[in-house]
């Protein structure tokens, strides 16, 4: 018995081996040798990290073609190096990417809470929804720490997660697991691509300013003193903020929440303290850039818009070319804002370290008249982004306007700005209640002349900047309110030498909402006037456009703007997008800077991908629910006073009126920062702790 | 026809080969940490036990029985599935590339679950037919799944709720075990 079961075992054993032998002949599936090869590349650490089931899943996938060689995330270049190697491909230039959290924490993030037990972010916004009443705030519970393969997320003071960009590898996991998208992976391709949504985390100041500048960052970044960053933040959305520091508005700051404390935060003069850090360092910070596209975009004018789009093209790895029609960049910011707000060798400094990038330019090439659409498709140009500006400026609107000693406000500022000699009288009226008309003032009064501003409402309503009208009231600007021009009366010899104005009254709001002004019948006056300055609007010039047989390709407005998507800033010709001025008519430098980089972003995609896709919930107006002003408990801390040269000293030439603030100024400025996300610091949740008895 | 209803309640639920009569414990532990993963495993051990319990039969019938090698049963049984398996798992690779993708990584596991050897030997100590067999086995395999399945789910539960740290893993796993198994008591006596 012991002999046959043996003899039976043995016949059997051998049977299913030799069975099992023939089968594995017979049966052979081919393995692709390689596979063995990049899988001994690999780092072996079967992390999971690459979303694939350990190191030998990501070797196949890499040699089925789905993965790449850069598919290790643990590795890096190198590891993708070798993985190339085994391939016999070569690794472009990889895009680093960081996780980055988005959320300040605010003063929730420190209560934690428990619910049935549950310690996780997922069950908590499964379970109750989070509880928290900011739909974006971290929930605090720390998942991503715990997905974090390399153990580079931790838990921060303020009970949100801190990133340790060096140890992260940008596997993504912890943007997966959290369900409240508060970290998410982002190499600088994305970031310079993204545009605000409404489901961001976005402070007032964020969704007011049209560059969409991430400004709690640069002002975090200032309090830790790390400037440079600063200025990378900064440079990720607006590429001129030496310019910006200095004549921007700040509509940011009309909006910041520290208002309703005290005073907004002086977020305008630090980003002019860490611009002017970065010129006076004498070094320019490295700015990086995609890997080349091979893809060659025309810039048609140098202004605002027009450098930004190019910068923001050039960062993202294609080849602008910037056309410019006088004999220098910068457009506005050269020939309409005088000398002594925007010195030109701050603007030179600003616009050559754009250039230094790699775009190109072409001075004194006016459209229409030295290139037109046509030879610019025919020298092979991808894309086209038209930056024509506005700089027909308006006329005086009353009878005699023709006379001599009547000039546009533009066109005065830019012969200045140009370096000609402006001859002016003794008496000089300028006409008009904007930033222009105070610039033509406050220029006029430096070339020696007695300057009135004359403006047909009162200065409530005047659209210049409030800063400026206290500037040029400092020296010396007469002001002429509710007076609107009716004539100009020349002598014979047609010389201009009165201006007669007709005395306004307010009456009712119009569709702009401001009061409209009413003349007075019989109240005529006429004032002395050797020139008469007019600055009541500026429109695009647009004859260029038209080619030889009057044809245009272009659409235009009645506004005389061109017509384009408001999102894609893309015209009815799909490779042409425009932006700036002559889309919107006149507006401020830092809205034409926010449209170059959306009209590049738009460029950038129609040249990758042949199609554009505007991403969904945009952010186009303020968030309602953001906009709260009931803030307690926070100390009054004054604002940092922004020094002047005094008056009379100004008048003596076009050296620069505002100076820059200190380092320990601008570090306590920032202190003043609230860091705000979208509801940070707003009313008190409703409900902050759910403990389950356990707990 | 009744018989057969019969036949595949008690194999799934009254006699479950995981709850009720305790074979293949250790994949019952060691796939249940997710929902996906079991549901691989149960694919398997389904597909394999209808397999072997049908090839063990043949083996059964046809050699071991007429050379009166009854008492190697077991030896013989452990060889036939582990060779089966392991054929099986080359056939797939070949002729069925998808199905092999998704059973992959499961059938090499599945050489040593018991529950395949169980029900192979239940098979034959209940003297069942080939048609028989062949139901039962299924059923039972379904049976396995089931139990797979619902101890998965509630793991995944386990992995958000707070436990006392020595509980964590395997032993809150084998006590889940134990009160699953008392409630698949309920079902005893349903079917004589």
């Amino acid at each position: 018995m012991v002999t046959s079961s043996i003899l039976v075992l043995l016949g059997l054993g051998f049977l299913s081996a030799v069975i099992l032998g023939v089968a594995s002949k017979l049966l052979y599936v081919k393995e692709d040798p390689k596979i063995a090869e990049v899988e001994e590349a690999l780092l072996g650490a079967n992390c999971g990290g690459c979303g694939y089931p350990g190191c030998s899943g990501a070797a196949a996938a890499v040699v089925a073609g789905k993965a790449g060689c850069d598919v290790c995330v643990a590795g890096g270049q190198e590891i993708a190096e070798r993985v190339a190697r085994v391939m016999g491909q070569t690794v472009s230039y990889r895009e680093p990417q960081v996780a980055v959290p988005g959320c300040s924490g605010g003063d929730r993030a420190t209560a934690l809470y428990r619910y049935e037990g549950a310690m996780d972010c997922r069950a908590q916004a499964l379970l109750a929804g989070g509880g928290k009443k900011c739909g974006l705030g971290c929930l605090g519970l720390g998942t991503c720490v715990r997905v974090c393969p390399f153990g580079a997320i931790h838990m921060g003071p303020k009970g949100v997660p801190v990133v340790s960009p060096e140890l992260c590898r940008a596997c993504g996991k912890c943007a997966d697991a959290c369900p409240r998208g508060v970290i998410a992976v982002l190499g600088m391709t994305a970031r310079l691509l993204h545009l605000n949504q409404t489901d961001d985390c976005l402070a007032p100041c964020r969704q007011k300013c049209p560059a969409q500048i991430d400004i709690p960052r640069y002002i975090q970044n200032i309090k830790r003193g790390d400037f440079a960053a600063a200025v990378q933040t900064i440079k990720e959305r607006n590429p001129l903020l030496l310019v910006c520091g200095r004549v921007c508005p700040h509509p940011c700051e009309s909006v910041c929440r520290r208002g309703a404390i005290d005073e907004p935060v002086a977020i305008n003069p630090l980003k002019r303290y860490v611009a002017d850090w970065e010129m006076n360092s004498g070094t320019r910070l490295p700015v990086a850039l995609a890997p080349d596209t091979g893809k060659r975009a025309a810039i048609v004018g140098g202004g605002p818009a027009g450098l930004s789009c190019a910068y923001f093209l050039r960062r993202l790895g294609h080849h602008p070319v910037i056309f410019e029609a006088m004999p220098e960049l910068g457009g506005q910011l050269r020939y309409g804002i005088p000398e002594y707000r925007l010195p030109n060798k701050v603007l030179d400094w600003e616009i050559e370290g754009i250039l230094r990038l790699g775009v190109d330019v072409r001075k004194n090439a006016r459209f229409g008249r030295d290139f037109t659409l046509e030879s610019l498709e025919a020298e092979g140009f991808d894309t086209i982004f038209l930056g024509l500006g506005a700089w027909q400026g308006s006329n005086l609107r009353c009878e005699n306007e023709e006379a001599k000693g009547v000039l546009s406000g533009t066109e005065f500022l830019t012969a200045v700005g140009m370096g000609a000699k402006v001859e002016l009288g003794e008496h000089v009226i300028v006409v008009g209640g904007g930033n222009t008309a105070i610039d033509a003032a406050r220029t006029a009064r430096r070339l020696g002349s007695k300057v009135t501003l004359m403006y047909r409402r009162t200065r409530e309503e005047m659209p210049a900047n409030a800063i400026e009208i206290i500037g040029a009231e400092e020296e010396g600007v007469e002001f002429l309110f509710l007076a609107g021009q009716t004539r100009v009366i020349t002598d014979a010899s047609g010389q201009t030498t009165h201006l007669e104005y007709i005395t306004m009254k307010l009456g009712e709001p119009d569709a702009s909402g401001r009061r409209r002004p009413e003349p007075i019948e019989g109240s005529e006056t006429r004032i002395r006037a050797d020139n008469i300055l007019a600055a009541i609007g500026q429109k695009p010039d647009l004859s260029c456009l038209y080619e030889e047989g009057g044809e245009c390709r272009l659409e235009q407005t009645r506004w005389k703007t061109i017509v384009a998507d408001p999102v894609t800033l893309q015209t009815i010709l799909p490779h042409v997008f425009t932006g700036g001025d002559v889309f919107t008519g006149p507006d401020i430098a830092v809205s034409a800077i926010g449209q170059g980089r959306r009209a590049a972003r738009f460029m950038h995609e129609y040249m990758t991908s042949g199609e554009i896709r505007p991403p969904e919930r945009l952010q186009r107006e303020m968030i309602p629910d953001t906009l709260f002003s009931t803030l307690d408990g926070y100390p009054e801390l004054p604002r940092v006073k922004i020094p002047e040269v005094c008056a009379e000293d100004r008048l003596c030439g076009f050296e620069e009126v505002e100076l820059t603030i200190s380092g320990e100024e601008a570090k306590r400025e920032s202190c003043r920062c609230l860091n705000c996300g979208s509801l940070c610091h707003g009313e008190e949740p409703e409900f902050v702790m759910i403990e389950d008895d356990a707990a | 026809m009744t018989e057969y209803f019969l036949l595949i309640i008690s194999a799934i639920f009254v006699n479950n080969i995981l709850l009720a009569q305790y074979l293949g414990n250790c994949p019952f532990l060691g796939c249940s940490r997710n929902i996906g993963t079991a549901a691989g495993m149960g694919a398997a051990v389904v597909f394999v036990v209808v397999m072997a319990s049908g090839f063990t039969w043949a083996i059964q019938r046809y050699v071991l029985v007429p050379f009166s090698l009854d008492y190697l049963q077991t030896i013989v049984f452990i060889l036939v599935i582990a060779a089966l398996v392991q054929f099986v798992e080359m056939f797939l690779k070949k002729a069925a590339p998808p199905l092999y993708k998704s059973l992959g990584i499961f059938l090499p596991l599945i050489t040593t679950n018991c529950a395949v050897l169980g029900i192979a030997i239940i098979c034959q100590r209940k003297d069942y037919g080939i048609v028989k067999t062949l139901v039962f086995s299924f059923a039972s395999a379904l049976g396995f799944m089931l139990a797979l399945l619902l101890m998965a789910a509630i793991r995944e539960r386990f992995e958000l709720s707070r436990l006392p740290q020595s509980m964590k893993g395997a032993p809150a796993g084998l006590v889940m075990a134990g009160l699953m198994s008392l409630a698949f008591f309920a079902f005893k006596g349903m079917i004589s």
